[in-house]
């Protein structure tokens, strides 16, 4: 009886149309949002989301007020499938429709994927530079790079989210364990005493001398937080320091231990490629006496050891170099036009969008005309 | 004799067109062969006409400057105005040509409060005035800004449009200008020969370098602030978009590179023309045209379709015609004629030529796809919710769907003209936006969608309409409008999904992502959703017909939202479009539309076309919207 009942509701029509509506509530207030929270934070808190919390302004405690987008759109996923499963079957009038839903299916669930699945990093590289990795835009890491010989590098690099305050890392590439005495995810430091500051309580390095304050999170898109912790290194139980490690603080701190020298730095994470690009040339066009841009694009040379390649592409607005598993798009340059930003995103699932198109508009093109071609005909006799 | 009525209309709207185009003599100078030359500005190749009429929109928000003068009144047209501005700016000084609304501004300017326009002979001892606001009211976010200082800064804008018109093709202060080129050629060596003495600490000519500083200083005035680019590229290794201005072009002539010919031509245009020499004018201009012709050819003929593309006014005479058109199917609602909703098909069908025929224009002019930019998205719209109307129209016979088409196509010519007094409507596209493939695509389609999607509210509009306030909504009507809306829900759920998820696919192809929740998109996406929630509603018999319509009203206003509303939040990738002025009319049309759906929900018994007795024949019951999957338990 019950279950009945429960599969009536996931395969009714008054599901869908709540489904459809709450969306459309929920999309509508999350482009309000943006306005005050920001793109990213609006787009974590009501699509990438179970639930919607609120609470009043400085309160601690949160209720949830709304479905989230994981919710609706689980939901809607649920209700289509169930439907198809117990009332459709596989009816010949009703192919528009079923193809459609496949194609809703399969777009849902690809961007379900992309959500998951996909990276996001930048790739800034100066006229003629080469790099072999490209930088996320807001994670950070704190690297400890031993020098094995002037000519290698042991790179151990820890992610910002391992990096709360009192969490203690040990890893058998090196010979100390890094204890995080506290964690700044937002931070601003001065040089001298000021007020509502306070002294960092680093003991080596850099930091004796800085005084440092937590900052709110920044909601704005064209900034990004500036973390920082401090980080004390245990080796048998004997504590070497205290660093005061930052995104401010661009230049390593050198640790020596047993003879080794270490570099301390806390760094945009780095996600490294297994081949190498060179710029060769940004260009900016604009349009002859205006300052519109005609066009950005980005002369690169691919240059990959293990498939033995050496070639040059140009990436531009609209044409992306889709090369190893990743995709290298024209995001942004710098203010003086010699270096080029590359948006280098890994998302397994790319391709479903393009299919899922392509099933609807077939499947609703051909609902809809079977239904239309036949009503203008007798219109017209009539 | 009743039957020829809708062609005897047709014909005379016809002949107005035709007649509006019809070459002119012109007598005295040849402005408008004048307004034919190419020049470049914003980018692009456009003739003097386009810089003329933009600019006049711009300032005083019309094509034309009326005047009164000893031998009654007349009008010069755009490019008789900004001849006499350029070549003799001291007349021009005296024409009304600033359009100044705002009280407090008129206040501020010492000007009467009872006119609207002003000549800048009127504006010119208050500018200081006019800095002065103009300097705190820069520091202001143009969000945060007053009625009052968002005039000041149109004004302000206005004016130095003007005055950069005046520097364009000579100097302040010259009289005759052919004959100041030929002295300052003369003035070039032993001014330089003085200037290089005086640099050695030697004896110097005072007089040689006074002329030609002189001289020189009124070029770059002219190069710093000439608002179009006269001068066209002769130099073989530059590219053809390297126009010069003709400032530029003399101070270049000081380090010995040669005089172009084309500043020669304007030089003595100018002086014919401040002289009062027709003939001589006439003479250069075509002496020029073909000298110009002979080097230039793709930008004399550009310069020349566009000005005939401006002549045209393909939008303006199908607006009027729309009008005359909505005008006479509503009337052949109440009296039934036949004649009169023929007469408005016809008539749609001319007005939607012409329509056409600007678009197609428009698209050959510049090369791309119907739209490109929130102007050009409004003609749009308004083409292809006239073209389904008309389609309806020719269905069902009963002229609603000639009354949709008209209407639409009226409003949003409207729209697309208040959208057109920003400036150049035909400006160039930013890199990112530089792909006709996707515009073609996903531009083209996801307007379809708000195209579609208003027929949609429309039809359901003039349904509650009729319903509530006459007694036309007979059985009939009420199934054929219920059929309607929900074949062109249909499409707009096909247009408005297919085109949300082609401009995903285009950001994945310039950002990296196919969803990024921008603000655009999400107003997209909402259109999509609403439109599937009707279709959906519908086969699940939650609603029927009036539940419908009310629906289909409400997509009126998520549509507005994502065509307009989204822009002004100014935020996203998409913030290209952003407007302020518009939100006031947004607001006006969101509440008439929740005006619309209170109508409709109020009880059938108060609907006069549902009251008994109400239409003949048989008493009206709730026309039935269709064919739902189950029985519904009640009409709602």
């Amino acid at each position: 009886m019950f279950l009945d009942r429960l599969t009536k509701v996931f395969t009714s029509l008054k599901l869908t149309v709540v489904c459809l509506t709450l969306a459309m509530l929920l999309v509508f207030f999350g482009t309000l949002a943006q306005v005050d929270l920001g793109l990213y934070k609006a787009q974590n808190e009501f699509f990438r989301s179970f639930l919607i919390y609120w609470g009043p302004k400085g309160a601690d405690w949160k209720i949830p007020v709304f479905p989230g987008g994981y919710l609706i759109g689980g939901l809607l996923l649920i209700n289509l499938i169930a439907a198809h499963y117990s009332r459709f079957g596989f009816r010949k009038d009703k192919f528009g429709i079923i193809i459609t839903h496949l194609g809703l299916i399969l777009l849902l669930m690809g961007q379900l994927a992309t959500d998951m699945l996909s990276t996001e990093s930048s790739l800034h590289l100066r006229n003629g530079e080469t790099k072999n990795y490209s930088e996320s835009d807001r994670l950070t890491e704190l690297a400890v790079i031993g020098k094995v010989d002037p000519r290698t590098d042991q790179v151990v690099a820890i992610p910002d989210s391992r990096l709360a305050g009192g969490s203690v890392i040990r890893t058998p590439e090196l010979p100390f364990a890094v204890r995080v005495k506290h964690f700044y995810r937002n931070s601003l430091l001065v040089a001298q005493p000021t007020a509502g500051f306070e002294k960092s309580g680093a003991t080596q390095g850099a930091g004796p001398d800085v005084w440092i304050r937590e900052e709110p999170r920044t909601t704005k898109m064209d900034e990004r937080d500036t973390p920082s912790a401090l980080v004390e290194l245990v080796a048998d139980g004997k504590s070497l320091g205290s660093w005061l490690v930052s995104t401010r603080l661009a230049a390593p701190q050198t640790v020596t231990f047993n003879g080794r020298a270490y570099d301390l730095i806390l760094r945009l994470r780095r996600y490294y490629i297994p081949f190498n690009l060179q710029l060769l040339e940004f260009k900016h066009d604009i349009y002859a006496g205006t300052d519109i841009p005609k066009n950005f694009s980005s002369q690169v040379r691919v240059l990959n050891p293990a498939t033995g390649e050496d070639r040059e592409v140009k990436i531009k607005m609209n044409t992306p170099l889709r090369y190893g598993g990743l995709t290298f798009y024209q995001a942004s340059f710098d203010q003086d036009d010699r270096g080029s930003i590359l948006e280098v995103v890994r998302n397994p699932s790319w391709v479903t969008p393009y299919l899922a198109c392509l099933l609807v508009g077939v499947g609703l093109g051909v609902q809809f005309l079977s239904h239309l071609v036949p009503f203008v005909k007798r219109r017209l006799t009539t | 004799m009743k039957k020829w009525i809708p062609w005897v209309l047709v014909v005379a709207m016809a002949a107005w067109v035709l007649f509006t185009l019809a070459p002119k003599a012109e007598k005295g100078f040849k402005a408008h062969e004048f307004g034919r030359l190419p020049v470049l500005l914003n980018g692009r190749i456009q003739p003097f006409d386009s810089v003329a009429r933009n600019s006049l929109l711009q300032i005083r928000t019309k094509q034309t400057v009326p005047f009164k003068g000893e031998r009654g009144n007349g009008e010069l047209s755009a490019s008789e105005w900004l001849l006499e501005l350029m070549m003799k700016p001291e007349t021009a000084d005296d024409r009304k040509v600033f359009r100044v609304d705002n009280l407090e501004l008129l206040d501020l300017l010492k000007l009467p409060d009872n006119e609207r326009y002003f000549s800048f002979d009127q504006l010119k001892d208050r500018l200081g005035e006019l800095d002065k606001q103009g300097e705190r009211i820069e520091k202001i976010e143009s969000g945060d800004r007053t009625a009052f200082e968002k005039q000041v800064v149109r004004l302000q804008n206005a004016i130095l449009l003007y005055q950069r018109l005046k520097v364009t093709l000579r100097p302040p202060d010259s009289d005759d200008l052919a004959a100041e080129l030929v002295q300052y050629q003369k003035s070039i060596d032993p001014g330089l020969a003085a200037l290089r003495a005086r640099d050695a600490g030697g004896k110097f000519d005072r007089k040689a370098l006074d002329d030609f500083v002189g001289r020189f200083s009124g070029f770059d005035t002219m190069a710093k602030y000439a608002y179009a680019l006269v001068v066209p590229p002769e130099h073989p290794e530059l590219s053809r978009e390297q126009w010069q201005s003709a400032g530029t072009n003399l101070m270049q002539v000081a380090r010995g590179e040669p005089l172009s010919p084309a500043v020669g031509y304007y030089a003595s245009m100018v002086t014919a023309y401040r002289s009062d020499r027709p003939e001589d004018f006439n003479n250069t201009l075509r002496d020029y045209n073909q000298w110009l012709r002979g080097k230039f050819t793709p930008e004399v003929n550009k310069g020349a379709r566009e000005s005939f593309y401006n002549d045209l006014q393909a939008f303006y005479k199908a607006l009027v015609i729309y009008v005359l058109a909505f005008v006479l199917a509503c009337v052949s609602w109440f009296n039934r004629s036949e004649v009169l909703r023929r007469s408005a098909f016809y008539l749609i069908v001319l007005a939607l030529v012409l329509h056409t025929a600007g678009i197609v224009f428009r698209m050959v002019l510049e090369g791309r796809p119907p739209v490109t930019n929130l102007y050009s998205s409004a003609v749009f719209i308004g083409w292809a919710a006239a073209l389904l109307g008309l389609v309806l129209e020719r269905l069902y016979r009963d002229g609603l769907g000639a009354a949709i088409a008209s209407l639409v196509g009226f409003v949003t010519l409207v729209i697309a003209h208040n959208l057109a007094l920003a400036g150049d409507t035909m400006e160039m596209l930013r890199a990112v936006l530089d792909t006709n493939f996707w515009l073609a695509t996903h531009v083209v389609t996801v307007t379809l969608g708000y195209a579609s999607t208003f027929v949609a509210g429309m039809l359901a509009i003039f349904y509650i309409l009729r319903g509530v306030f006459t007694r036309t909504l007979d059985e009939q009507t009420g199934k054929s409008l219920s059929r309607m809306v929900y074949g062109i829900v249909c499409f707009a759920t096909l247009f408005s999904f297919i085109g949300t998820v082609l401009g995903g696919i285009w950001a994945d192809q310039s950002w990296g992502r196919f969803w990024g929740w921008d603000p655009k998109e999400n107003g997209a996406l909402l259109i999509v959703l609403w439109n599937a929630a009707i279709l959906h509603a519908r086969w699940g018999g939650l609603v029927r017909a009036r539940g419908i319509m009310n629906m289909a009203v409400f997509g009126n206003i998520v549509t507005s939202f994502s065509w307009f509303g989204v822009n002004m939040l100014g935020i996203g990738l998409h913030s290209y479009g952003f407007m302020d002025a518009a939100f006031k009319w947004l607001m006006v049309f969101i509440g008439s539309q929740v005006a619309i759906i209170l109508l409709g929900c109020l009880p059938l018994r108060l609907w006069r076309s549902f009251q008994s007795g109400g239409t003949p024949g048989t008493p009206a019951r709730q026309p039935d919207g269709g064919a739902p999957v189950k029985p519904a338990p009640a009409s709602i």
